[in-house]
């Protein structure tokens, strides 16, 4: 019994640190190449989660519509960075402000069409039942959500090491001028990074859908645990929303599940040490 | 002062003295007290904002932070005052706190950490359901007595408001063209300069947090005190915003615009709250707008205008953009 | 009077792989005037930012009057009598010239934390300031606001800001840089004006000025200090002529 639970709650924090991954490698890279939080980001996630409700309505299958939700989240980044970003370039702090007002107008749009009601989503049938191994039960699906996590760390991991778009973005994460300067399209490279961050932060959302369920609010839970995965692992940094994403997911769900009035607490220690002792977080190329 | 100036401060000071009178319905007055009480949170961040250059979203914590103390010791038996002045002094302790770890990181850093920090604020408010009642938040038995004047009615406690958001108004006023004031604004345009110059900008910045929180927990206690009531709706990401909102819509470097932008957002969102739903969508859309089209924010902007339209009636040369207005 | 104002040993810093300044070692006695030379890159900014502490430097020591300031904020540094004007102006150009002398001034007075006085009731602050303002020839533009002002006059405000400190070592980014011919004599006699108790460092590419205001010239090259004499004797050197005079 006891190690039933322990084996569960592992396996639900490193599912739920797959998920937290999913939103904060993108908003690291944002953040690392345009040096902006985009605040945006939990409503990005929450609209996903809503996106894939719909999309099951309208049977569709499950791969599909996580699919689906996470490439409309990227089109509605593209227009985010597109028509109101761009126009604010060169005003960091304006572009700041304005993605909070943007997830303020997401998020009460979600509250009209979705209404207030938790929503929960199906996961795929095939994924429902557990997964017996030697005496213990594991939930097929989180075990798929990580698997997915991990396969999109290789793959983001792979284009940015092994690409030339990856080379482009660790160029201008490193030193932005010198990016300009040797010929980079800078332009054109924020676009692409800010459609590849909401579309990770969309498929984020379907796949925590069955987890989470989608509910309003969902946006405001998300995003404060993205800031601190950047903060402990440090802007810009894939290895650091990687490990800080772990780190969360584990230090959240156990708070929740062993002090569920403590479990803020427990998150913020760490932050506090971290910004104490290594502002840089632990694998920063830049000073957030 | 400009003879305009003190003209201006009496017509103020004749009016707001006399809103309980104008406007007898309770509803209004208790919106004026409102009101104030905003006002009093966007001139503490503005303190930040708009002398410091430093953009907080985490100023709700000190709603989180005083308020609760303040609710939970007079629960515990304390008297009002021994309770308001703890609560405002451990929530003053905390913005040091606050503040030491937001200022780790300059710009855009200090934003995410001041949101991450008033947003776990917020969760332990929410979690901790032993000692602030969770969701359900707690309520504070009465409004206090001070000095044995009841305050319980609509236009005593808007007369309660007013006094202390004088009061606050007169510290603030007499800050912005002190020393300090002035060496806190060379922080703002040039830090590195200041430091050449002797000045300690980390320290600047950080007394400039403190105050900017002991005056946000001075305003967080009348918040307390006028709804008799707190939960951790109050101090979400949403009300810091709120707060952020009213002064960058004012203006961010006058006094005056702060407390202008408090009494749009108010009475827009009061008005919006009773006809329309969608007070987020709205609030969210005034944010897009005035930072793409108004950055300035609404008080300097009337006063450019002002200044080129008289400009243009004395046919004079164009208008000079000078932003070192005094602050006024 | 021997006691060196300056004592820079072992200066080094290196941005990514490349050196900036390589083991620079100099001294500067007091109420000398010492010329920087050297080609563009060779570390004589670098230098300034390391003595300042606008940079953190990688190993060495720089001391002033026998006081280490490495790991001191460049605040303190201030505070012991170190005052520089920089090469990019870096003014407060929406506000008044005097406004920008007396933040100079309030940086070295305890009343800067004073929160609750008009700072338009210090009039001592002021007097000192418009006295600096007129130092430069700047007495009738105190009330005008930078951005209003030219580039010279710029330079200038910068200068006073600087001298309004009374500092015991000064450091001048190319002060002449920019400058008209007209303005070069004026700024050249401000300098000859300076008090001998007031040591100068100074970064100069105008060599006729330059050469016969320094007493020692140090020239750097690749962030290295590679000929240190009197003028005669930076002017004669074959290394000098090499990497700097261009022939």
């Amino acid at each position: 019994m006891q190690w039933q639970f322990w084996i569960i709650q592992t396996l639900n924090s490193v599912a739920f640190g797959g998920l937290l991954f999913l939103l904060s490698s993108g908003f690291s890279l944002i953040f690392g190449l345009m040096r902006i939080p985009n605040l945006a980001h939990g409503a990005f996630f929450m609209l996903g989660t809503y996106f894939g409700y719909t999309l099951l309505q309208k049977g569709l299958h499950f791969w599909p519509a996580a699919l689906l939700g996470g490439i409309g989240v990227g089109l509605l980044g593209i227009a985010l960075e597109r028509f109101i970003l761009r126009k604010l370039s060169g005003n960091e702090q304006g572009q700041v402000l304005v993605t909070l007002g943007v997830s303020f107008i997401i998020a009460d749009i979600c509250l009209l069409v979705w209404t207030g009601d938790p929503m929960p989503l199906a996961a795929p049938q095939s994924l429902r039942r557990p997964l017996l191994f030697a005496g213990f039960a594991f939930p097929t699906y989180r075990l798929v959500v990580l698997g997915i996590a991990l396969v999109a760390a290789v793959g983001l991991y792979l284009l940015m090491e092994r690409t030339r778009l990856g080379a482009m973005i660790r160029a201008g994460v490193d030193d932005m001028e010198m990016a300009r300067g040797v010929g980079i399209p800078v332009s054109r490279l924020f676009t692409t990074v800010f459609l590849l961050g909401a579309t990770l932060a969309g498929i984020g959302g379907v796949l925590g859908g069955p987890i989470l369920t989608a509910y309003p609010g969902l946006d405001a839970d998300m995003l404060p645990l993205a800031l601190i995965v950047v903060i402990l692992g440090g802007a810009g940094s894939l290895l650091g929303a990687f490990v800080g994403s772990f780190v969360v997911g584990f230090l959240y769900n156990f708070g929740i599940a062993l002090a569920p009035d403590l479990a803020y607490f427990v998150l913020f220690f760490p932050m506090v040490l971290v910004l104490v002792f290594l502002p840089q977080g632990l694998f920063g190329r830049v000073q957030i | 002062m400009k003879r305009g100036s003190i003209i201006a401060l009496i017509v103020a000071a004749v009016v707001l003295l006399a809103v309980p009178r104008i406007i007898v319905n309770e509803f209004y007055v208790n919106m004026a007290s409102q009101v104030l009480i905003y006002a009093l949170f966007a001139l503490s961040i503005n303190l930040m904002l708009g002398y410091g250059g430093m953009v907080s979203l985490g100023h709700a914590a000190y709603l989180g932070v005083a308020g609760y103390t303040c609710i939970l010791l007079t629960i515990t038996g304390y008297d009002q005052l021994t309770a308001a002045l703890l609560a405002i002094l451990f929530s003053t302790l905390f913005a040091a706190f606050f503040g030491v770890l937001s200022l780790r990181a300059p710009g855009l850093g200090f934003i995410m950490i001041t949101l991450a920090i008033g947003q776990i604020v917020w969760g332990i408010a929410y979690r901790a359901n032993d000692l602030t009642g969770g969701d359900n938040g707690i309520r504070l038995p009465a409004r206090p007595m001070p000095f044995g004047i009841d305050i319980r009615d609509a236009a005593s406690f808007y007369y309660f408001t007013l006094v202390v958001f004088v009061i606050a108004l007169f510290f603030l006023w007499r800050f912005s063209r002190s020393p300090f004031g002035a060496s806190l604004m060379g922080t703002r345009d040039q830090p590195r300069r200041m430091r050449m110059l002797g000045h300690n900008v980390w320290l600047i910045r950080l007394l400039t947090f403190v105050m900017a929180g002991f005056w946000g927990s001075v305003a967080s206690i009348l918040f307390v005190y006028y709804n008799l009531f707190l939960s951790p709706h109050a101090l979400g990401l949403q009300q810091s915003a709120e707060i952020l909102l009213m002064a960058i819509l004012g203006g961010a470097s006058s006094l005056t615009g702060p407390i202008v932008g408090a009494v749009i957002i108010t009475l827009v969102k009061n008005v919006a709250s009773t006809y329309v739903e969608r007070w987020n969508t709205l609030l969210g859309m005034i944010f897009v707008i005035v930072i793409m089209f108004m950055p300035l924010g609404i008080v300097p902007g009337c006063k450019h205008l002002w200044r080129r339209l008289q400009d243009r009636r004395k046919k004079s040369t164009p208008a000079k953009i000078t932003a070192s207005e005094p602050a006024a | 009077m021997t006691a060196p104002a300056l004592e820079v040993t072992g200066l080094n810093k290196r941005f990514g792989g490349l050196p900036a300044t390589k083991d620079v070692s100099f001294h500067v006695m007091a109420g000398e005037r010492r010329l920087i030379i050297g080609p563009n890159g060779a570390g004589k900014t670098t230098m300034f930012n390391l003595v300042t502490g606008d940079l953190n430097a990688d190993s060495g020591s720089v001391k002033l009057f026998g006081q280490e300031l490495l790991g001191m904020p460049t605040q303190d540094r201030v505070h012991l009598g170190l005052a520089r004007t920089y090469q990019i102006l870096t003014l407060f150009p929406r506000e008044t010239l005097v406004h920008n002398v007396v933040l100079a001034l309030l940086g070295l007075q305890t009343l800067r934390w004073n929160p609750w006085t008009a700072l338009t009731g210090h009039r001592h602050v002021y007097d000192a300031a418009h006295e600096a303002l007129a130092m430069v020839g700047l007495a009738e533009s105190a009330e005008r606001i930078v951005l209003e002002t030219s580039y010279g006059e710029r330079r200038r405000l910068e200068l006073a800001m600087a001298l309004a400190q009374k500092p015991k070592l000064l450091m001048l980014d190319e002060p002449l840089a920019g400058l008209s011919q007209g303005e070069r004599q004026t700024v050249r006699e401000l300098l000859d004006k300076i008090p001998r108790d007031v040591t100068i460092v100074m970064i100069e590419h105008d060599m006729d000025t330059a050469l016969s205001f320094a007493e020692r010239i140090t020239v750097l090259h690749y962030g290295e200090v590679i000929v240190e004499g009197t003028r005669a004797e930076v002017v004669a050197d074959p290394r000098t002529r090499e990497v700097y005079l261009g022939d």
